[in-house]
């Protein structure tokens, strides 16, 4: 199984592909991708650069541009595809149908992937993209069982890439509108999840206070693990009760399940992260890289110390284990 | 003896002047090693950032635009668009991309107030520059570079085998 990895800047990238990646995924600096935060990301030239590193080293770039096109903004997309298939990308992943429609009428030859954005989830989704796009990889949502990928699989004709480690987003992918709802901003259609312009940090005696547009979403006591300022981890007064409406600050870790997921038929294992420091990618990456190679019992130690860099310090197995609440 | 602790007795006693003096030859060097530390700012380049050793009695201004650095006391009343609070050992971590920050955050080693965009924008500038502490500021030492060099960056492997 391939191990694809993330960056958010050149240096992420060169640590990325140094530590193990087989294949780095990577985006432009506006909003055609979903880590459209700011600083990150790559210009054009950045691209070029980095493109050519890996394949120096012989290693794939994927360049992300799953946000969805605005209409009467069209050519935002359609230039940032054009730049991406002439640098030489080795496949571009996409979430709108009307994007992928556009590349593959343009560039026949260009491989395509379908983002998790495009919330394709089921055999009949999957099909549809792969009949009417060619799409030949499909990034599955973090919302299903390994049974239920074993399922998929077994009904479809192209490969399957799943997250398994890094930011846990327990929504249906390109489908959430809690960032919306709260700050006008979602990462469907500007790249961004709870945006930093909207994010304030602030002390109320020895708590933290997270707060996103005008809600504060947690409270964080003295020395207390915290985790992403987003609505989907926020805690919340319901009724009598106080506590995680929807999911813990937590991460994904589904290192644990390797044989699984191999049976289950993944070409490819993603991690999240475009918008962590290059010390986080090259951490993970390696750690990953070496979990892949060691014997399943001897995974757990090794995989261990990715906790501490984790949201909240700790990790899950999510839906692919489906022990949720 | 902890680095910052062998540090804040003295930078606590001298006059800030001196100090300053000091901490502006080093960021200038920093400047001339990585004339494009500020590229990726874009519009935040003329935010003030605050940087908060701690355990340090001094706090450092930067203004990009400038550039330039200031210290004050942390007595002082100080105004900054955003700001960051940690050990100083974990702020130089930071600074040469030995660290994550969000790892930093979520663990509460480190704090963060003010405008979050400019906080990203500056970590992801910082991020993506390749510092090295002991390589770029030894230079400073003329014909005693090597052996600064040297020096340097056995503190510093002390100095993060202590935060670990």
């Amino acid at each position: 199984m391939e191990l694809i990895c993330p960056a958010g800047t050149p240096a992420a990238f060169r640590q990325a592909v140094d530590a193990g990646a087989d294949a780095v995924y990577c985006g432009f600096r506006d909003e055609t991708n979903a880590r459209n935060f700011p600083g990150l990301n790559f210009s054009r030239e950045e691209l070029r650069e980095a493109i050519a590193y890996g394949r120096r080293n012989d290693y794939q770039t994927f360049v992300a541009l799953n946000t969805f096109m605005r209409a009467g903004d069209e050519e935002i997309w359609y230039r940032a595809a054009s730049d991406a298939v002439n640098l030489g990308a080795d496949a571009l992943i996409l979430a709108d149908f009307g994007l992928m429609a556009h590349v593959r009428e343009r560039y026949p030859e260009q491989r395509l992937h379908v983002s998790v954005q495009a919330s394709a989830s089921n055999p009949e989704a999957i099909n549809f993209l792969v009949e009417a796009f060619e799409a030949k990889r499909v990034v599955l949502p973090r919302t299903l069982t390994i049974a239920d990928i074993a399922r998929i699989k077994r009904k479809v004709s192209c490969e399957i890439e799943i997250f398994v480690f890094g930011g846990l987003c327990v929504m249906a992918e390109g489908r959430c509108s809690l960032s919306s709802y709260a700050t006008g901003k979602s990462p469907n259609m500007n790249g961004v999840c709870s945006p930093a312009s909207h994010v304030r940090y602030r002390k109320e005696g020895t708590l933290m206070l997270s707060e996103l547009g005008e809600f504060t979403i947690n409270k964080f006591g003295p020395g207390e693990a915290a985790g992403y300022p987003t609505l989907c981890k926020g805690r919340f007064d319901i009724g009598d009760a106080s506590g995680y409406a929807f999911e813990d600050p937590i991460s994904l870790d589904v290192m644990g399940e390797i044989e699984a997921l191999k049976a289950a038929g993944v070409s490819a294992l993603k991690i999240e992260g475009r918008q962590r420091g290059k010390a986080y990618v090259a951490e993970v990456v390696s750690t990953l890289r070496e979990a892949l190679s060691t014997e399943p019992a001897a995974r757990g130690p090794l995989l261990a110390r990715l906790k501490a860099m984790s949201e909240g310090q700790r990790t899950t197995a999510g839906a692919y284990e489906k022990r949720w609440r | 003896m902890r680095l910052t602790s062998l540090l804040a007795m003295p930078l606590g006693a001298l006059p800030i002047i001196p100090v300053q003096h000091v901490a502006r030859r080093l960021f200038q060097r920093l400047l001339e090693a990585h004339p494009d530390l500020f590229d990726r700012l874009g519009e935040y380049r003329g935010c003030r950032f605050s940087f908060t050793p701690t355990d340090l009695p001094l706090i450092f201004l930067v203004e990009p635009g400038g550039p330039t650095l200031s210290l004050k006391r942390k007595r002082a009343v100080v105004s900054a668009d955003a700001g960051v609070e940690a050990p100083l050992v974990m702020l130089l971590a930071l600074l040469e991309g030995r660290c994550d920050a969000d790892a930093l955050f979520f663990s509460r080693d480190l704090q963060v107030s003010g405008d979050m965009e400019a906080i990203l924008a500056l970590r992801n500038a910082l991020d993506d520059c390749d510092i090295d502490l002991p390589r770029d500021l030894s230079q400073l030492g003329g014909p005693l570079a090597p052996l600064c060099a040297k020096f340097a960056t056995e503190v510093r492997r002390r100095a993060l085998k202590e935060m670990a």
